[in-house]
């Protein structure tokens, strides 16, 4: 249990996985503009990265391994990515209209995000277990959720900030994403697994 | 459009870096050393120019509706070869890169350039597009990476896997370790994307 609160918080604030993984950038600059869509957009990824996690395992340990197929691995999870996150889509939208108003436009986006094809293929050469992989998967998208939060509100605020023209848009948000980077490499100092007693 | 044209489009107008800004994790978590830079960047050219030439090829075969796990397919396939060939030829430059090889996969700019452009043109073309978009990528990926690399250790031009120690330039104790930290890649991406955008606005 201990164990899993560490993988657990180096996967939230020690490993981010936007400001020190960098996995996961290109929705992370694209979509937050607004604070409810980044909220919206962290709570898809954290849907799809949570399913997505557990079944690529699945693929790789019942599937893969017993075949010695683990020369496919990048294409049966990439596979595996797309027609989850389609089948999520169409499940949505069966059992609850509401929840694919939000999150609706956000998740074809998401099989093209790094993060969940990056989490799935780190679960797999930590050799985590299937419960590992499970609170690894979320750990990262939680991360992801919380710096795209984090990032929307400074947006919504350098809006309104004179900015020199050549750095407006993209340029800037780099730099801001690079200071955030900054905030967020504080927390390399904790000692995670001495917190937790282990 | 010519086939040259094509070429430069990726190098300059349309670089997918500095320009359409898309494919931006592998630029930010592979530039700590030139030899990283380009050995990505040869390595997404490679998947790109492949990936471009069979879409092209199979253009008038594919149905419209599943083209995309098509391409996707055709890609991964790529990315699975390079993997193989540079965990055999090149060990520690495939251990540095790690996950961004099989990530190559999820490149904005490759699947970009199968939907946007080889799924729409003839095979030289898309073998043109494919090898200047590829470079261009290259380029921005040694450029960022040069400036991270002196910056953050004094050195330039190191290559272990080749037993090249690189060229010195400073001591290390005066070089900041931040720029081999994330947020070293953030804030110079920025400030070079700023610097092209000052630079070509001038010009235009």
């Amino acid at each position: 249990m201990r164990e899993l609160l560490v993988i657990f918080f180096a996967g939230v604030l020690l490993n981010n996985f936007i400001l020190s993984r960098f996995l996961g950038i290109c929705p992370f600059i694209g979509v937050s503009k607004r604070i409810e869509t980044a909220a919206g957009m962290g709570m898809a990824v954290i849907f799809v990265m949570a399913v997505a996690s557990v079944i690529t395992w699945a693929v790789q340990y019942y599937i893969l391994v017993p075949l010695d197929l683990g020369y496919l691995q990048t294409i049966a999870f990439i596979l595996v990515i797309a027609a989850l996150v389609q089948l999520v889509e169409m499940v949505i939208l069966k059992v609850s209209p509401t929840l694919y108003q939000a999150l609706g436009i956000y998740l074809p986006l998401i099989t093209t995000n790094c993060a969940v094809l990056g989490v799935a293929i780190i679960n797999i050469r930590e050799n985590y277990d299937i419960i590992q992989t499970a609170v690894n998967g979320i750990a990262g998208a939680a991360g992801f959720t919380l710096a795209i939060i984090l990032f929307a509100g400074i947006r919504e605020r350098l809006d309104f900030a004179p900015i020199p023209e050549a750095l407006k848009g993209f340029p800037l948000a780099l730099i801001t994403a690079g200071l955030m980077s900054i905030a967020f490499l504080g927390f390399t100092g904790f000692k995670l697994a001495a917190l937790f007693g282990l | 459009m010519s086939v040259f044209s094509d070429f430069k489009n990726g190098l300059g107008n349309e670089n997918p870096t500095f320009r359409l800004l898309i494919g931006m994790c592998p630029v930010l978590a592979t530039s700590l050393a030139v030899t990283n830079g380009i050995g990505m960047g040869i390595a997404a050219t490679f998947v790109l120019v492949g990936s471009n030439v069979i879409v092209s090829l199979l253009r008038s075969f594919i149905p419209p509706k599943i083209r995309i796990p098509c391409f996707v397919v055709v890609i991964a396939s790529f990315v699975t070869i390079v993997d193989l060939v540079m965990a055999a030829f090149t060990p520690g430059l495939h251990k540095v890169l790690g996950i961004f090889i099989p990530l190559i996969v999820v490149n904005c700019i490759i699947l970009a350039r199968a939907e946007a452009f080889a799924s729409k043109n003839p095979v030289v073309n898309s073998l043109a597009d494919g090898l200047g978009m590829g470079l261009g990528f290259t380029l921005a990926l040694t450029l960022l990476s040069a400036i991270r690399e002196l910056l953050g250790t004094g050195t330039i031009l190191a290559a272990p896997d080749f037993g090249f120690p690189g060229i010195h330039i400073f001591n290390k104790d005066f070089a900041p370790v931040m720029m081999l930290l994330p947020p070293g890649a953030f804030i110079t991406l920025g400030l070079l994307i700023g610097l092209i955008n000052t630079l070509t606005r001038r010009k235009a």
